[in-house]
């Protein structure tokens, strides 16, 4: 009989929504994050008992339209991560909770200022950085060395030395840098570096042609056309791996990601012979500053379970969970502390993201964003070809920016009579 | 037993059911469709309704300006123009093939190459992403026995849409095969007879009886594959995701894009419209020449 | 005597054509099934190796114990089921309405349906979303099944066929007294059989294999169809070629076997659908 009531017990519990049942939080994560982040889940789950976790996988390539879709019907996750660049437009569908009160102003502390500023719209914050990523300079020290230079460069005129040189190196098609010049992101770093606003007037047009944006444009196309670089586009790269290690260029402009690439898939002779730094500045300010990246956690505002849901942030942010995540995928942990660890401090090439991340700033916050960077990439792209020449191409660029922020001058001007 | 029950226009409860949920679930949103895109309709608007503006004709403006637009137009051309006839070529050989008086076991050889129309185009997108793969793929073995240069099939901007047409080609060719057997299988046989009597070559047979008896059985496929073609959307989105270099990006894809990834909708049917005209154009056109032709 | 020499040589000629032809359109099922039982990696080998080495179940055992595959399957056939024997229903009534009932506008409204075929279904689907929204339909089986109710293709193939069917009987059944309800369950039905079947594996492989719209509508990784949950995967596990593999045989074998075992409704549909008229 005891035996029998024991079981009965909790079911009748269960059946009337007593406080036995756990409470499922539902969390939505992209890509092979999502794969790895569930082996997280049974530690958090053992911590918070009346908790549940249902963790989505989500492809990166679909990520986007199925959060927004997912808006569109009604049907958000508690908590959801998210591309830093993307805050801004959920900002605008109110779809996320904001985090000033939940977060405590000593744990902000630890966060790479540059890239919780990301998360921050309108001066409420509505991300928490989950991971980091920022692009800096790999290169291949021993063509570095060849050609007579035993450190990486620290401004603009000697990055161009360095180029020179490689240049002159004896032996075939070598090339300084590889920048696939279908890329927006080269652009933004050195025009930013330039101290370049991207827009103007609060976001209501494009400043292109501001002087800042200029040399630092003129600078990207220079690399080009003194031959430093060739004129390829990503997809134009066969095998990238192949020709870092054949010496076909020697430095590249990318993120975290490729450490971990670059390691697997570079020859094992070529291990010893590549580095990383942060990236030259274009005066005596090094390092220079660079894309604030990475992806956020966020709870959404049709959540009935956000306390829960901060829980779950909480555990996610934590350095130890955080130092577990970057063992399982290599992603960087957003918390300055989790890179007191020796198994992120003794990491050289890493290190060169830590002294990288310190100087880190946003792209403009707005959710025109995304089709303004492909704009950039557009004409960028056509700047090198050499189909318009650098006044057409940024004129031509400001028209477009101008128009696709059209709508946002309109809302302003709503806004405020 | 005897029901009079029903009123007098019966006609219309059989057909009720079906044709309501037809203007519902389709007439009516095709209608908002063109209302949507004469408007702003965007992520400001999703998020509140307020923010919707009625612009005209200004996605179609924007849309003519804009380079993403002509080139996914490009590629779907480059889809139907060479894809379609080539489909439609394969189609009609494997039907004189299988149709042949000669050939034994038709049913079999019928249903064997129609295989690929049945199956399931994400399913088959894993297994020819495979077969293209630059490394291990077996394409590039068969290139190397035949002591060709291998290709990056689906990473290179010039080879990716050859690549989609190959594999579009391979999954829908049984579709029209089976049209164009039944076409030459309504052709009377006495023609051929009295043709042989005449003497006339096989070839001339073909030109002669064949083609000129097949020719409706030939349009209607045309129309329909170049309909279809135009609609490209799948194949590109699993194989490649419209790239590399937006080299695999159809319309229907951009619409795509448009619409569900970046919530711009009013742009976005002003995609889908402007294509559902070039298609009505592309048939019309097609059915205006035909007929003379005929 | 060359016209008899010529006959045989010829025969095998086109044969052994027509063998070639079904091996290159066959060799991609083949090797699907076959990089589905190697082990994992066995595939990334140059030169591609055509059959397994030791034929294994892991990655079957795999979709099942981990990634959830009998949930997706049992999904997919619950949305083909429904959405197959509910638009038999209502594309029959109207197909057989359009064949042999009179009304005002019959064959005008017929033509404005068939002229509307023209139109990409993309057109509709960003309003579509909307709408569904508004009824609540999104995430849910119903937000799939429900506008695939009615096609007009469907009508259109039952009208065709229907109209085979000889006024004098139908005729004979209204003097009899029975009721027009009553005449197409108990005659119409039964004579329309075979192109209700073609058209019942039409619709069951069309909604099988659909991908875009679940995709869209279908948030939740439980909701999934076999389709969407295999792109989902693929977005993951792209290494995983023999995994992946495995996941397309399952998702393809249902529809084959169906068309194996219905080929003949299926093809007769298709040649009705397109030459008759």
């Amino acid at each position: 009989m005891r035996l029998i009531g024991f079981l009965l017990i909790p079911a009748l519990l269960g059946a009337c929504g007593g406080d036995r049942e756990k409470t499922v939080l539902e969390f939505w994560a992209m890509g092979q994050e999502g794969e790895v982040v569930q082996s997280l889940m049974p530690e958090f789950e053992r911590l918070h008992p009346e908790l549940q976790v249902k963790v989505q996988q989500i492809p990166w390539s679909a990520a986007h339209e199925k959060l927004l879709t997912a808006y569109a019907g009604d049907a958000m996750p508690d908590v959801f991560q998210l591309g830093n660049t993307w805050i801004p437009e959920f900002v605008v569908l109110k779809a996320v909770d904001s985090l000033d009160n939940r977060l405590t102003a000593q744990q902000r502390e630890d966060y790479f200022e540059g890239i919780i500023e990301t998360n921050e719209i309108d001066g409420r914050l509505h991300g928490l950085p989950w991971y980091v990523d920022t692009r800096l300079l790999f290169y291949r020290t021993d063509i570095l060395v060849k050609a007579g230079f035993s450190a990486p460069p620290r401004t603009w005129n000697e990055w161009l030395a360095t180029m020179a040189a490689i240049a002159a190196l004896p032996g075939g098609d070598r090339y300084g840098l590889l920048l696939p010049m279908n890329e927006w992101q080269v652009p933004v770093i050195l025009a930013l570096q330039m101290g370049s606003e991207l827009l103007r007037d609060e976001a209501r047009f494009g400043n292109f042609r501001s002087d800042a944006f200029r040399q630092a444009f003129r600078f990207y196309l220079d690399i080009f056309r003194r031959g430093y670089a060739p004129a390829v586009s990503e997809a134009q790269i066969a095998n990238l791996y192949q020709e870092f290690a054949s010496g076909y260029f020697a430095m590249y402009v990318t993120g975290p990601w490729n450490i971990v690439e670059f390691e697997h898939r570079l020859p094992k002779s070529m291990q010893g012979r590549w580095a990383t730094a942060p990236m030259p500045a274009p005066d005596e300010s090094y390092p220079g500053v660079s894309l604030a990246g990475g992806a956020s956690l966020a709870i959404a505002r049709s959540s009935s379970r956000k306390d829960q849901a901060w829980k779950l942030i909480e555990f996610l942010s934590e350095p130890e969970q955080q130092l577990a995540f970057y063992r399982l995928t290599g992603d960087l942990p957003a918390r300055r502390s989790a890179w007191l660890h020796p198994d992120l401090a003794t990491a050289t090439r890493t290190q060169a993201f830590k002294t990288q991340l310190e100087r880190v700033v946003s792209t403009p916050k707005i959710p025109e964003w995304e089709r303004i960077a492909s704009k950039i990439a557009h004409y960028t792209e056509k700047a090198v070809r050499g189909e318009l020449t650098e006044e057409q191409a940024l004129a031509a660029l400001d028209k477009d920016v101008d128009r696709i922020l059209e709508k946002r001058r309109w809302l302003l001007r709503k806004r405020a009579p | 037993m005897k029901t009079p029950l029903l009123p007098a226009n019966t006609a219309f409860w059989f057909l009720a059911p079906a044709l309501i949920l037809i203007v519902v679930f389709f007439f009516l949103p095709v209608a908002a469709s063109l209302l949507l895109s004469f408007t702003d309709f965007d992520i400001y608007a999703l998020g509140d309704h307020e923010r919707l503006r009625f612009v005209a004709l200004d996605n179609y403006l924007r849309l003519l300006g804009d380079p993403l637009f002509w080139t996914a137009l490009k590629n779907t051309l480059y889809f139907v123009l060479v894809g379609g006839p080539l489909s439609v070529a394969v189609s009609l050989g494997a039907a004189l093939l299988v149709n042949h008086r000669l050939v034994r076991f038709k049913g079999l050889f019928r249903s064997l190459l129609f295989l690929p129309v049945v199956t399931t185009l994400v399913a088959i997108a894993v297994v020819w992403r495979y077969l293209y793969h630059p490394r291990y793929g077996f394409l590039n073995y068969l290139l190397g026995l035949l002591g060709l240069d291998t290709v990056d099939w689906l990473g290179d901007p010039d080879w990716a849409m050859p690549a989609i047409i190959l594999m579009a080609i391979w999954k829908n060719f049984g579709f029209n095969m089976i049209i164009f057997i039944a076409g030459l299988q309504s052709i009377p046989v006495r023609l051929y007879e009295a043709a042989v009597i005449d003497g006339a070559s096989t070839w001339r047979q073909f030109r002669h009886i064949t083609l000129p008896m097949l020719a409706p059985t030939f349009v209607f496929v045309t129309v329909i594959t170049m309909i279809g073609y135009f609609q490209l959307f799948a194949e590109p989105y699993v194989m490649t995701q419209g790239g590399p270099a937006n080299s695999t990006l159809s319309v229907a894809l951009l619409m795509f894009q448009e619409g569900f990834r970046w919530w711009n909708l009013g742009y976005a049917a002003a995609v889908a419209f402007t294509l559902f005209l070039i298609i009505l154009t592309g048939t019309v056109l097609q059915l205006r020449l035909r007929r003379r032709e005929i | 005597m060359a016209v008899f020499s010529e006959k045989p040589i010829k025969t095998l000629l086109l044969h052994l054509a027509l063998i070639a032809a079904v091996i290159a359109t066959l060799f991609p099922l083949f090797w699907m099934v076959s990089v589905s039982l190697m082990s994992s990696a066995e595939a990334n080998r140059f030169p591609p190796p055509l059959l397994p080495a030791a034929p294994t179940l892991e990655h079957y055992r795999m979709l099942f114990s981990r990634l959830n595959l009998a949930a997706y399957l049992l999904n997919s056939t619950l949305i083909a089921t429904s959405v197959t024997v509910l638009s038999l229903l209502l594309n029959s009534m109207a197909g057989y309405a359009f064949a042999k009932l009179r009304f005002k506008g019959r064959d005008r409204l017929f033509r404005l349906l068939l002229a509307s075929m023209v139109i990409p279904a993309q057109v509709a689907m960003l309003p579509l979303f909307l709408m569904l929204k508004e009824m609540g339909l999104v995430n849910t089986y119903g937000g799939v099944i429900v506008p695939g109710m009615a096609s007009i293709f469907g009508i259109f193939l039952i009208r065709q066929y229907a109209l085979s069917i000889p006024d004098s009987l139908l005729d004979a059944a209204r003097i009899d007294g029975a009721g027009e309800f009553r005449i197409y369950r108990t005659l119409v039905l039964p004579l329309c059989k075979p192109i209700l079947v073609t058209l019942a594996i039409f619709t069951f492989m069309g909604t099988w294999n659909d991908f875009m719209w679940p995709l869209i509508i279908l948030t939740d990784n439980d909701l999934y169809t076999l389709p969407v949950a295999l792109a989902n995967l693929l977005g993951e596990h792209v290494q995983d070629a023999e995994l992946m593999m495995a996941g397309s045989v399952l998702t393809v074998l249902p529809v084959i076997l169906l068309f194996l075992v219905l080929q003949k409704y299926y093809i007769e549909g298709l040649v009705l659908g397109s030459v008759k008229e």
